[in-house]
């Protein structure tokens, strides 16, 4: 009875939570670009991998971008890990309870579930935020516990909030803003009639850090194109295959047709 | 027959010998003749009639592919996740047969389900096919069970919070129902005792049974004969000298070539998915199914896959408000069938009946009707055979009324199929009361609705393409 109640609970007031109002900007990955792909590897145990492990990959996987064993021993492998080991942190999970609240997760799938796009847009969002525990909120994920951890990169970034008349300034303003921006409405009586209730929330840079915004946004697209490939590394010899198999069954859908027409060409 | 009295086998070559001793010894050219080469079908068979095949096809492909996951899967609560990743990223081929597995289960569900409407369709469940219905409704069973079993196993995020959802119903049901819950599960939440006995489950117990169901249901297949898209009976005009149906062609080779060609269409069309979209825009693969399972961390949004949908909808469509319609339902049903029976002891029974249910809908929590309208909504199939009194079989020569409800119906499991898989809000709980209504009516007045339909005069024979 108790657990009924809770799954009601569960799923009945997703209704009325707010859905994410935040536009995801579209993540320019190519799994076919080696290059970015090896800068995503590279950014990805540089900052990643200092608290998130990758669990579920070896090492020796990222032979595939084109690397030799040498090179990712000698320019990927901090930990000193053998390379047939897995991408695993040294932080156990009880000690990140403690330092974070919650232990950062494992990213080895984390593209599966999010989507690149999602991802891009998160790691472009991060601004300061004095109220939070470690001082940087984000517009994609609200009070998460990460920090930002690549800010020397974008330098720091601060909400900005514009108040409109009608949604379509509002969209028109946002759409016109390089990073994720979002629409908070009030209603009428928390703003007062003929109000402005339109609250465009965009971040913009305080400080510039060591990127410029352009090459920021490049190092994130590698990262992220990285991230999708870790997630199913075998998706582009799968889709080579399925080309090649579907080739097969052409000429086995012709061949299967013709013996059937001929088998049945005397029954009326 | 005694061995000595049986003819040798011919027409094989170099393997007449061979198979003359294994005749003498197994009923192998009986066999061979009463299923394929001497089972006459009717020759009339449409699109609809593919199904049945490529279901037993999946079938084939569910046990050889899941054959292979078990060499390298633990069920184990600290290694499931990582060993599916291990197999899709490290097994050679894995991931092939990984998502062989996954799309396989819901390409299962898609060919019985057009196996089913195809019955539907075309009144296969009438008789003498009644018993042939129920094995294939029990097949059916088996085969939802076998997908809840296994979605399970990933040990992702939809896997466990969908147990832990679809077990603590269980706990609806008054009095035994919480022990009954706990003794399912083997503790008090899903739990790594539980990924193991549904691992037990999914890999021997059910798929045993699944086997035995299908051969039964073939053989009761065999037993009565195919029914057709005309819905007469082949076997009433036969050939006066050689005894074979008039309208009945041989299943092998006719239907076997018949059937390769669809088997190729089919494999085309399932490759794409295995291929180039094994997540099916989260359809197949949810993709919060990909965070590993957290027993502290509830998701916002439980969905069942999308196969479970429609009963899903059906469950969370019974609420306080909806009691009144389910009454208002119970008192309406009571008085048509007072009305049509003539017996006062019937009537008597019809009448305790519906007031027990009445009481009932007042005494005990909504909650434990929604369960008991999601299990009826799966288990009332099995009355199609006696709810359906229409002279004809066939939706070709049935009336106005029973194409109408039948469209509805389909219209009703589709909209609850796509309810199933969103989060609540009030207009779609509505939407969904709506669909459950439809759907249960379309089975409740078929008994009216068939019998009193115009329908048209059936065909001597077949009437071929």
């Amino acid at each position: 009875m108790k657990a009924f109640i809770a799954l009601l609970v569960l799923a009945a007031p997703l209704a009325l939570a707010a859905e994410d109002p935040v536009r995801l900007d579209h993540a320019p990955i190519d799994p076919r670009d080696v290059a970015s792909l090896q800068a995503g590897a590279r950014s990805f145990v540089n900052y990643c991998m200092n608290c998130h492990s990758a669990g579920m990959m070896r090492y020796h996987k990222l032979l595939d971008l084109g690397l030799t064993e040498q090179q990712v021993k000698d320019n990927l492998i901090f930990t000193g890990d053998k390379i047939g080991e897995l991408m695993n942190v040294a932080m156990t999970k009880k000690e990140a309870k403690e330092w974070f609240g919650t232990p950062p997760p494992d990213l080895s799938v984390i593209a599966r579930v999010r989507g690149a796009d999602w991802l891009y847009t998160y790691m472009r969002s991060f601004y300061r935020d004095p109220e939070s525990a470690t001082g940087w909120n984000n517009m994609v994920f609200e009070r998460v516990a990460m920090p930002h951890v690549l800010w020397t990169l974008s330098g720091q970034q601060v909400q900005v909030e514009r108040k409109f008349r009608n949604l379509e300034q509002a969209e028109a303003f946002g759409r016109q803003q390089r990073n994720a921006w979002k629409i908070e409405v009030l209603t009428p009586d928390q703003a007062g009639k003929d109000a402005e209730r339109y609250i465009l929330k965009t971040i913009t840079t305080a400080t510039p850090g060591a990127l410029s915004q352009r090459d920021y946004d490049i190092l994130v697209g590698d990262l992220v194109n990285f991230m999708t490939w870790m997630a199913e590394p075998n998706l582009l010899a799968r889709k080579q295959i399925g080309y090649a198999v579907i080739l097969v069954l052409l000429v086995l859908l012709v061949l299967s047709y013709l013996l059937y027409k001929e088998f049945w060409k005397d029954v009326h | 027959m005694a061995a000595a009295e049986k003819q040798p086998v011919t027409g094989a070559g170099p393997f007449n010998d061979l198979l003359t001793w294994i005749d003498q010894r197994y009923p192998l050219v009986s066999t061979w003749k009463q299923h394929l080469s001497e089972y006459y079908a009717p020759k009339n068979f449409n699109f609809w009639y593919y199904f049945g095949s490529l279901a037993m096809f999946v079938l084939v492909i569910q046990i050889v592919t899941g054959i292979f996951l078990t060499m390298n899967y633990k069920p184990d609560a600290a290694q499931a996740f990582a060993s599916v990743e291990y197999i899709m990223r490290e097994v050679p081929w894995g991931w092939w047969i990984r998502y062989m597995h996954s799309t396989g289960a819901s390409f299962f569900f898609i060919c019985v389900y057009l196996h089913m409407f195809r019955a539907m369709l075309y009144g296969s469940y009438r008789k003498p096919r009644e018993l042939l219905w129920i094995f294939g409704m029990l097949i059916f069973l088996c085969l939802m069970a076998e997908g809840f079993f296994g979605y399970l196993l990933p040990w992702g995020q939809m896997s466990y919070w969908g147990a832990q959802v679809i077990v603590n119903l269980i706990d609806a049901i008054p009095i035994i129902g919480p022990d009954l819950a706990i003794w399912i599960r083997g503790d008090y939440v899903v739990s790594d005792t539980t990924l193991n006995r549904f691992f037990a489950y999914h890999v021997i117990a059910v798929p045993l049974a699944l086997l035995a169901l299908v051969a039964a249901h073939l053989l009761a297949l065999h037993e009565v004969g195919s029914n057709n898209p005309d819905g007469v009976e082949i076997a009433k005009k036969k050939d006066p000298k050689t005894g074979i149906p008039l309208d009945g062609v041989p299943f092998h080779p006719y239907y076997t070539v018949k059937d390769a060609f669809g088997l190729v269409v089919f494999l085309i069309v399932f490759s794409i998915v295995v291929f180039f979209a094994p997540e099916m825009g989260g359809y197949f693969l949810e993709h919060n199914n990909f965070i590993p399972a957290d027993p502290l961390k509830t998701p916002q949004h439980i969905a069942p896959v999308w196969y479970f949908t429609p009963y899903y909808s059906i469950l969370r469509a019974v609420t306080e408000d909806f009691m009144w319609v389910l009454a208002a339902g119970v008192v309406g049903m009571a008085g048509l069938i007072l009305w049509s029976v003539k017996s006062t002891a019937r009537r008597v029974t019809v009448a305790a009946v519906a007031l027990v249910l009445l009481a009932g809908f007042y005494a005990l929590d909504p909650k434990v009707w929604g369960v008991a309208l999601m299990g009826l909504s799966t288990m009332i199939f099995f009355l199609l055979p006696w709810l359906d009194r229409s002279p004809v079989k066939s939706i070709r020569y049935k009336g106005p009324i029973t194409k109408a409800a039948l469209a509805l119906f389909v219209i009703a499991f589709i909209v609850l199929g796509y309810l199933g898989t969103l989060t609540v809000t009030e207009a779609r709980t509505l939407a969904a009361q709506v669909g459950t209504a439809v759907y249960f009516l379309f089975f409740f007045l078929m008994p009216w609705y068939s019998k009193i339909d115009k329908c048209l005069p059936e065909p001597e024979r077949v009437t071929s393409k």
